[in-house]
């Protein structure tokens, strides 16, 4: 049995498609016997499906780099 | 973070790591042309230096730039427009052959779009979560940032950072405790 803290890293990971079918597995049986586990885990899946519900963008980090040297020309 | 003061104060050095991607976020649902919308974001910080003096402190930076940015849509969709020569507005009323009934009655938009609510809904949303990630430390949001809204795999952001697997593990994992917190309220119901 996988400890909590091995749980909620295998968990994070799947959050981004990372986790190999035999984490996901220890992940399940731990979920299994864990009240705490089971619901951070439900949670951290809402929250990957919220996010990508709200289909968000984001400036890359070269554009934002321009912007900061155009506001320091300025300022 | 100034707290327990009535007036705020700009810090434009901090503008583009604490409100570019909330401000872009917000022009890209409103012009949905992804360059157009960085360049209202560029040019909302540039106007905002300008009219510094005029920045009273009553609202706080956030809300003061979203309402440069506010009219930096309507003056982007004043110039389209104007290009386009003058406003026309043209309606048919019998070129369609299959419409029958009263024509008022089949112009009329749909009362209710349920696509229209559900893009509303998520526009909020999105802003929401925005707002949460501009409550995280600096370097947790940019991690959170990176890997969840970029999509980068876990390679490509240590490389970025300078930051080994385990640091990024632990950084994503205070970043989404943090944020299904930050947003229980309103969107873990």
């Amino acid at each position: 049995m996988i400890s909590c803290e091995e749980a909620a890293h295998i968990c994070n990971r799947k959050q981004y498609k990372e986790a190999s079918w035999r984490e996901r597995l220890q992940l399940f049986l731990h979920i299994l016997a864990c009240k705490t586990c089971a619901s951070f885990s439900r949670k951290n899946t809402r929250l990957t499906r919220l996010c990508d519900k709200a289909g968000l963008h984001s400036l890359s980090a070269k554009d934002k780099e321009e912007m900061k040297k155009k506001i320091q020309k300025e300022s | 973070m100034p707290s327990g003061t009535n007036t705020h104060q700009l810090q434009p050095d901090t503008w583009v790591d604490t409100y570019a991607d909330y401000l872009y976020n917000y022009a890209v649902s409103r012009v949905s042309d992804s360059e157009i919308a960085r360049d209202l974001v560029q040019e909302t910080f540039l106007a905002g230096l300008r009219s510094a003096k005029n920045f009273k402190g009553t609202a706080s930076e956030r809300t003061w730039l979203v309402s440069i940015l506010k009219r930096k849509v309507i003056d982007h969709y004043r110039k389209i427009n104007s290009k386009k020569g003058k406003a026309e507005v043209r309606m048919q009323y019998v070129s369609q052959e299959d419409s029958e009934g009263d024509w008022l009655e089949e112009r009329a938009a749909d009362p209710v779009s349920v696509k229209e609510l559900g893009a509303i809904e998520n526009e909020e949303l999105g802003q929401a979560i925005q707002d949460c990630i501009g409550k995280l430390p600096e370097k947790q949001a940019k991690v959170f940032t990176l890997k969840t809204i970029q999509g980068m795999s876990t390679e490509d952001v240590c490389n970025e950072l300078g930051i080994n697997p385990s640091n990024l593990w632990v950084m994503i994992h205070r970043a989404r405790t943090s944020l299904m917190g930050c947003l229980d309220k309103n969107w873990f119901g």
